[in-house]
């Protein structure tokens, strides 16, 4: 009959989960790194051909301490406490010692005078009268692109001029024969090298264009331009400046111009045009007001732009200076739209000053931001002064006397954080050292005869002891500078901090 | 090992002290308060260079001996305190 019965389990291994355990191999995986512990394996090895994770840097580390903290070294303990006290006397002694203050090493031979290295000249610039309106360095700092123009001239001219360079490195220099020259239909008023690129140089035209030069091109240079469009300006570009982009390694071309815009224009190179990406108008009711100022709006209503500077610290700033004398912070991502007509502008124009330093007597020729200071920078113009400012206060926290004439451009050495330099209207540049207890010029470079004006200048941030300068009879002269001109001294940046934290009166 | 660490503390205290090193008389980094590749680097380097000076020392005067190394650069000093199984290397800006 039926009875109940119960029979004893049996156990089967599972075929398929032995053969799956023991043949485990890892091809790639793209997760995050699997964090697992064993506590018992039975397999015998285990293979990874290729793995997308980072590798194990943390983990690899904190065995390291483990290892270290169970097996500390023999002997440590008796050596750090044999050397603890020599070595924390030497250390306070040394942190209070002036010995080697101000001192310093002549590893190499110093230059000790200023001197001129070559005299560039393009003849049939200097045949027709033109005078040099721009210099900048490559970025390979061995080329000068240099631009001819006229400055005395306010008329509205066809006059044909050119953009040359000259490769300092080349060991066949000609100073009399430019390498490359690039024939341009109007006056060129400023020139700007691309900060990675060697062969691209920005440029802006006296009538109101912006171009970009490829020199590796041998047919036709031009790479971009703006042409006669509705978006490009119609008074003359004084200033145009390459921008980096909010996309890694890309730049635009910052261009500002007498009529009040200050455009930024992106380069798109497979249809061969600008296209323009940012527009920015100062107009007088817009620039904000501050309590010791007063001037009268007269004329009108824009302010036009003669100068421009980017922040090298804050991608968002960029200083303007006016005809007017006006020195105004502003700011990329400004949203207010500006109160002036479009004219056709493809883009909306926005107002972009957000403070107002202490307005100038006449037009402001030149701004530039401290290489070492976020907060420093220095501006010059036809009062002959030039004003060392604080972006933070309204005032100069200095001004210093550099000529009785015009001062048509000032740069900061890019090695020495108290260091700048002016070209003057008499025709000689003027050095200054802040750290100087006078305020008088450091050094003066004189060149050229009487009635010639210095008209630009450049610093080569990769030969620092490289100064080249624009006159107005046509040449481009460049000068090697002495090594206390270049070397920065210990305590020049503290001394520089100082300078910038000072109240202005 | 806490005696080591307090040390390494009480110096890590000094003014304008940057960094101190532990390296053991092969040029092994034992302890560091620096990142690895800067550790590496000065271990390799300051070995070699204790090694020289102790050479130089030696051979001018075989009854002299090193005790003690300081290098003064533009940016910082760094003493290294020898002795026959480990150094102890010590950056420090004097300036700060």
């Amino acid at each position: 009959m039926f009875t109940d019965e119960a029979p004893d389990p049996v156990s089967l291994c599972s075929l398929w989960r032995r053969s799956q355990q023991a043949e485990q191999e890892s091809r790639g995986c793209q997760t995050r790194v699997v964090h697992s512990a064993e506590a018992e394996v039975q397999t015998r090895w285990a293979t990874i051909s290729c793995t997308q994770t980072d590798p194990q840097y943390q983990a690899k580390e904190q065995l390291l301490q483990q290892s270290q903290d169970q097996l500390e070294p023999p002997g440590l303990k008796d050596f750090l406490q044999r050397v603890e006290d020599t070595v924390i006397r030497e250390l306070v002694r040394n942190a209070k010692s002036h010995a080697f203050d101000e001192f310093q090493v002549n590893w190499e031979d110093q230059n000790q005078i200023v001197s001129c290295l070559h005299c560039l000249q393009h003849a049939s610039a200097q045949e027709r009268g033109l005078h040099v309106t721009s210099v900048s360095w490559s970025c390979t700092g061995s080329v000068i692109a240099c631009a001819y123009g006229r400055i005395d001239d306010g008329d509205w001219s066809t006059e044909r001029s050119c953009v040359c360079t000259w490769n300092l490195d080349r060991r066949t220099l000609n100073p009399k024969q430019a390498d490359l020259v690039i024939d341009v239909p109007t006056a060129v008023t400023a020139l700007c090298c691309h900060p990675n690129q060697p062969a691209l140089i920005a440029g802006g035209l006296y009538s109101g264009e912006v171009v970009v030069w490829d020199t590796s091109r041998t047919q036709d240079p031009v790479l971009v331009q703006t042409g006669m469009s509705a978006d490009s300006h119609r008074e003359p570009v004084y200033q145009v400046a390459w921008v980096p982009l909010q996309k890694k390694g890309e730049f635009g071309v910052l261009s500002a111009c007498s009529g009040g815009r200050v455009l930024l224009w992106t380069v798109d190179s497979d249809r061969g045009s600008f296209v323009l990406h940012a527009g920015y108008a100062l107009v007088r009711q817009q620039v904000p007001h501050s309590n010791n100022t007063s001037f009268k709006a007269r004329g009108s209503s824009t302010v036009g732009v003669t100068s421009l500077a980017l922040s090298p610290w804050d991608p968002d700033t960029f200083l303007v200076g006016s005809e007017g004398g006006l020195l105004l912070r502003c700011s990329f991502s400004s949203q207010t739209p500006a109160a002036a007509p479009s004219e056709g502008h493809n883009v909306t124009l926005r107002a972009p000053a957000v403070f107002l330093f202490r307005p100038c007597s006449g037009p402001v020729h030149s701004i530039h931001c401290s290489p070492f200071h976020r907060n420093l920078f220095v501006s010059a113009g036809t009062d002959g002064l030039a004003h060392v400012h604080s972006l933070l206060q309204a005032n100069p926290l200095l001004s210093l006397r550099v000529s009785d004439s015009y001062v048509f451009q000032v740069q900061w050495s890019p090695t020495r954080p108290l260091v700048f330099a002016a070209a003057t209207g008499q025709g000689e540049v003027q050095i200054f050292d802040l750290g100087n207890r006078s305020l008088r010029p450091a050094a003066t470079i004189e060149q050229g005869g009487a009635g010639q004006a210095a008209t630009c200048l450049a610093f080569n941030s990769h030969n620092p002891h490289l100064l080249a300068l624009g006159n107005t009879n046509g040449t481009v002269c460049i000068w090697r500078l002495s090594h206390d001109l270049t070397e920065q001294s210990p305590r020049e940046s503290s001394q520089l901090e100082q300078i910038a934290n000072q109240v202005a009166e | 090992m806490a005696e080591v660490e307090e040390t390494l503390k009480r110096i890590q205290g000094q003014n304008g002290v940057q960094g101190i090193i532990i390296v053991n008389s092969e040029g092994i980094p034992v302890k560091t308060t620096l990142d690895n590749p800067s550790t590496v680097q000065y271990a390799g380097l300051i070995h070699q260079l204790v090694m020289k000076a102790r050479s130089t020392i030696r051979d001018i005067d075989p009854q002299n001996d090193l005790t003690f190394l300081r290098i003064r650069s533009k940016k910082n000093e760094i003493m290294i305190a020898p002795d026959k199984d480990y150094f102890l290397i010590v950056i420090q800006n004097p300036s700060d």
